[in-house]
């Protein structure tokens, strides 16, 4: 794998990951009992969004056929995303959609720290943009985890079974293949070793605060980085795809 | 081709009544996110996004883009710039001024990283100058606020939050 194909790579899993996320946080528009949670839920959704178009218009010029930002993101099919798992996975209750922020963002916030001093200046400078939203999203939703671990006994059971449930995704976030080996070396790029060191230890302080347990070391499933993904975002892509599908390069 | 018979003063004086679709009090100079004017063959605007989503800045671009041909300037180049990223911080004094009339309490100087870190500053209410005010929301309805509540004169007003 040459430098660009490994960066145009790496560049559409950002924009993969952070447009599936965007999309799933957009499912609950609307959705939330609380006015305040709504607020934040939309705004979530609409960094993703934004953090989406600029990867995805970075990838787009780099692979150089000419795809535009739309293109790549509704006229793809399931086994070109190469979103982790973990974000495609249904939002479930509250406490599922906490966890799964939490989860992530731990990983992603360390993820952009990193890429802001990498030697691609595109990627650096839209890290740079998205690791600000990143912390304010990740202060809010921590501070959800550990109130609903704990409060209630009701809260905390449910939260602690969101976080068990979510576990076994999160050890692809970790698992460094060719992309990843190329993107570090060529581009001076994150150290994932070195990254899952420190999300192991911010998470477990979360999780203390939270009163909740680390979950055990276990199987991990993964695929997601190679196109291999659960059921779920097929469903989610043919609800999001449907309008350019359906009505090719229509526009606003 | 000969270069362009306006300053960059001109320009930017003209940007300075461009006002931001979201806060119309505030010009787009005001908001920081006016990085650069050079003029040569063109007249070529650097702008900067404030959130990644801002769903404004599609129009901030299109309003500056009228603007100045509403000033008789054809060419117009605009050019979206990263980094070094947005900053409230970059909000002129006047801006803080025109916000706080409007209602909106600006952003504290200084706050990024370490507000984000260490909780909030104090804020003081736009209306009455209480200090004594209480987070009601760490959203509001643009991604650029958050909503607050003054414990003193009971009004509802939003602040800047720093990023």
């Amino acid at each position: 794998m040459n430098s660009n194909d490994s960066l145009m790579a790496y560049v559409l899993r950002l924009a993969d990951n952070a447009l599936i996320l965007g999309q799933r946080l957009v499912e609950l528009v609307a959705a939330y009992p609380e006015l305040e949670e709504e607020l934040a839920n939309a705004n979530f959704a609409l960094d993703y969004l934004g953090q989406a178009r600029m990867y995805y218009t970075y990838a787009g010029e780099l692979e150089g056929m000419g795809r535009s930002e739309d293109d790549l993101a509704f006229l793809r099919d399931e086994n070109e995303y190469r979103n982790f798992l973990l974000l495609e996975q249904p939002n479930g209750h509250f406490g599922d959609s906490i966890a799964k922020l939490v989860l992530f963002e731990s990983f992603y916030l360390l993820q952009l720290e990193a890429l802001v001093h990498c030697s691609d200046t595109r990627v650096a400078e839209i890290a740079a943009r998205a690791e600000k939203e990143i912390r304010y999203h990740l202060r809010h939703n921590t501070q959800w985890l550990v109130r609903l671990g704990d409060g209630t006994e009701e809260s905390h059971d449910r939260a602690q079974a969101s976080v068990d449930a979510l576990w076994r995704f999160t050890g692809e976030l970790f698992a460094p293949d060719e992309v990843d080996n190329v993107f570090e070396a060529e581009f001076e790029g994150p150290d994932l070793f070195r990254i899952r060191e420190q999300w192991q230890k911010n998470v477990a302080a979360v999780l203390q605060e939270a009163t909740l347990e680390m979950p055990e070391e276990q199987w991990m499933v993964s695929g997601g980085k190679e196109g291999q993904h659960t059921e779920h975002l097929g469903f989610m892509i043919a609800e999001m795809q449907y309008l350019q599908r359906v009505h090719p390069e229509a526009t606003w | 081709m000969v270069a362009l018979a306006i300053s960059r003063e001109q320009v930017m004086a003209w940007l300075g009544d461009v006002a931001d679709p979201e806060i119309p009090v505030l010009a787009i100079t005001d908001l920081g996110i006016v990085r650069n004017v050079t003029i040569q063959d063109d007249v070529v605007v650097e702008l900067t996004p404030t959130y990644s989503g801002c769903p404004a800045t599609e129009v901030i671009e299109q309003s500056v883009l009228d603007a100045l041909h509403r000033h008789g300037v054809e060419n117009v180049t605009i050019k979206r710039v990263l980094s070094p990223p947005w900053t409230t911080d970059w909000i002129s004094e006047d801006g803080r001024d025109k916000l706080r009339e409007y209602g909106i309490a600006p952003p504290a100087s200084g706050g990024s990283k370490r507000e984000l870190l260490h909780g909030n500053r104090d804020v003081a209410c736009p209306r009455c100058t209480s200090l004594n005010t209480a987070v009601v929301s760490e959203f509001g309805s643009t991604a650029c606020k958050a909503s607050y509540k003054c414990s003193d004169c009971l009004e509802p007003f939003e602040y800047f939050k720093c990023i």
